[in-house]
């Protein structure tokens, strides 16, 4: 206690329970510097403590606020857990009204949500100081962002499943019916009715595991991704793993990478896993031979949001998708039409690619012109220098 | 602002009072947008309640920043950006109101509707309403912060929302055509769609309003196309 004292802290800043709000006395004058047992005496050489400074050293995220509901400092946590999303905090009603009502007592605690750009709920509690005039609150947050999503995904997924499922289910039944009655002895039926069979099946695992995919990145949505992603060898990467499925197609893959491209602030699984699945549609629904680009550029000034960002796209010359689809492909289990994409695709990947991308804080676009083929482009920030 | 200091310091406060009670206003059509989109999404008659009930407050709010506004513009005679700020704060204010009147009539309709609809797929309204969502939030955002480029990303990103409504307003047409019992669900959930829609022009508006009382400049009749629009993005 007298260590906080001697720098000219009082109660306020102290998440300290025990002392009532009320007491508030002036600091004490130094104590001797030989006091705390066990402490060397401060070196007056050294940089004296702030508040962001001790507030920045809490690996909780807290945010203080100074009269008039100004943000007198926000924490590295919380500038963690809300990135830009601060300012819809602070004017949430929710907030506003537990502020309101703090007028009255010293301690509150609410839960809210917020729901754009990713979901968060989160819950926070209020301590302010209530001497006359000082106006200081602090707001301590925590983040209940993936308690309610795994209730919210445990909904979403026994719709989707029982859904999606249904069919591919009720035509592996009724083959097995079929070849345990009328084709029991049929042996050119059976080998149809196994290789149709196969494939229902293979559908299915794949919906799964790409509902669970889907489900772990909503999960971490509200998290921005922390590495640092350089975009060439990345592109090579995806575009070598594409080979054996190209030559099956017949189409050709061009990458085209840009010189001197910057990190993107990005996590390399997930983005991989983005441009895997636009070759994958890229080369499903073109249906026949087609040429496809893989690009990585530098995004030109005031074609996406205003920080500096990389554009990687891929593109093919393969029969485009009708204008009245475009808005809604990124819908689960959306499917423009009965092409024989979508008998095999699981309805989800584009679903998996936005939700990824939404939580890079990058934009996903979809251009397309029937006939001369489709151009899906994702904007992703750069990394800042020196973080 | 990065303007020096008001000479008259309790200037700066009412100025600083208007940004809050407009930061407020804001906050609280927003949940009231949020509300309403959650009602119709998951059928839930407590959200539009609470959607329906935030309205009054909305519209005190806006007399209040209404009556300061003129206050400053009669007693204090700004200047510049400060002039520009106060008028944006009068027109914003109006628009903020009719956000709140749609969110609050989204919440009407779908109590009306209740589940009458249920068989309809909502994926478009969601992908809407998350659109609408993001763009008020960006608006508000350039508000508060006085942010022109914050203000140009609503501005652009517009299209993408009148897109997904021409594409709903196709679909549930032809839902009605196919079966005309459905008629009296689709025609709720295309007023629905409408008034999500206008809530997003109302946000291109005020980041309109942003722009000009930052940079003094209007920006131009028609809003570009193309361009790196979050197309139906999350």
């Amino acid at each position: 206690m007298s260590l906080w004292r001697r720098h000219g802290f009082g109660n306020a800043l102290l998440p300290d329970r025990r002392r009532p709000a009320r007491d508030w006395s002036p600091p004490d004058p130094p104590p001797p510097a030989s006091s705390p047992p066990g402490l060397p005496p401060p070196d007056p050489s050294l940089p004296g403590w702030s508040l962001p400074l001790l507030l920045d050293l809490l690996p909780h995220p807290v945010v203080a606020l100074a009269p008039g509901r100004l943000v007198r400092h926000a924490n590295g946590a919380a500038q963690a857990l809300l990135g830009d999303a601060l300012p819809a905090l602070l004017r949430h009603p929710i907030l506003v009204q537990a502020l309101d009502r703090l007028d009255g007592a010293s301690v509150e605690s609410v839960d809210l949500a917020m729901d754009v750009p990713v979901r968060r709920v989160l819950r926070v509690a209020l301590r302010a100081d209530r001497r006359a005039g000082s106006g200081l609150v602090l707001l301590s947050l925590s983040d209940r962002t993936e308690q309610d999503a795994v209730e919210r995904m445990r909904a979403d997924f026994v719709a989707n499943a029982s859904h999606e499922l249904r069919t591919p289910l009720a035509s592996l039944i009724g083959f097995i019916e079929t070849l345990q009655g009328p084709a029991a002895d049929d042996a050119p039926a059976r080998v149809r009715f196994l290789a149709i069979m196969e494939a229902q099946a293979a559908r299915m695992a794949r919906l799964i595991d790409n509902l669970l995919s889907l489900s772990r990145i909503q999960m971490h949505e509200h998290r921005r991704p922390d590495g640092s992603v350089p975009p060439a060898p990345l592109l090579r990467r995806v575009a070598d793993a594409h080979e054996p499925q190209l030559r099956a197609a017949g189409s050709t893959l061009a990458v085209d990478i840009a010189d001197g491209l910057p990190p993107m602030a990005a996590d390399p699984d997930q983005l991989a896993q983005v441009l895997h699945n636009l070759l994958d549609n890229a080369i499903k629904y073109a249906r026949g031979p087609a040429r496809i680009v893989l690009r990585a550029e530098a995004a030109q000034a005031g074609s996406g949001p205003s920080q500096g960002g990389v554009v990687l796209s891929v593109s093919d010359d393969g029969p485009g998708i009708a204008p009245q689809h475009l808005p809604r492909l990124t819908e689960r289990f959306y499917r423009a039409d009965d092409g024989p994409g979508a008998r095999t695709g699981s309805g989800l990947g584009l679903a998996i690619v936005k939700h990824i991308v939404g939580r890079h804080g990058g934009r996903l676009s979809i251009e397309s012109t029937p006939g001369q083929g489709t151009c899906v482009s994702v904007w992703l920030p750069v990394r800042p220098h020196g973080t | 602002m990065s303007n020096p200091g008001h000479i008259v310091t309790s200037y700066e406060q009412e100025l600083n009072q208007l940004r809050g009670l407009m930061a407020r206003m804001g906050g609280l059509v927003e949940s009231q947008t949020a509300h309403a989109i959650q009602a119709i999404l998951e059928h839930n008659p407590e959200a539009a309640q609470m959607a329906m009930e935030q309205d009054p407050e909305v519209d005190a709010l806006e007399r209040e920043v209404e009556a300061r506004a003129i206050k400053m513009l009669a007693l204090r005679a700004p200047m510049a950006q400060d002039l520009r700020e106060i008028v944006s704060a009068l027109k914003v204010t109006s628009d903020l109101e009719r956000i709140g009147d749609y969110a609050a009539n989204v919440a009407k309709r779908s109590l009306r509707l209740g589940t009458a609809g249920a068989d309809i797929s909502l994926g478009g309204l969601r992908n809407m309403g998350r659109l609408v969502q993001e763009g008020l939030r960006l608006a508000i955002d350039a508000l508060g912060q006085n942010d022109k480029d914050k203000a140009l990303d609503v501005w652009r990103s517009d299209k993408a929302v009148d897109e997904i409504y021409t594409a709903m307003f196709r679909e549930l047409v032809t839902y009605m055509m196919e079966d005309p019992r459905n008629i009296g669900a689709c025609t709720h959930l295309l007023f629905i769609a409408k008034n999500l829609e206008r809530i997003g022009d109302h946000a291109t508006n005020i980041a309109e309003r942003v722009h000009y009382a930052v940079t003094g400049e209007m920006l131009p009749p028609a809003r570009p196309r193309g361009g790196f629009t979050p197309e139906a993005t999350p």
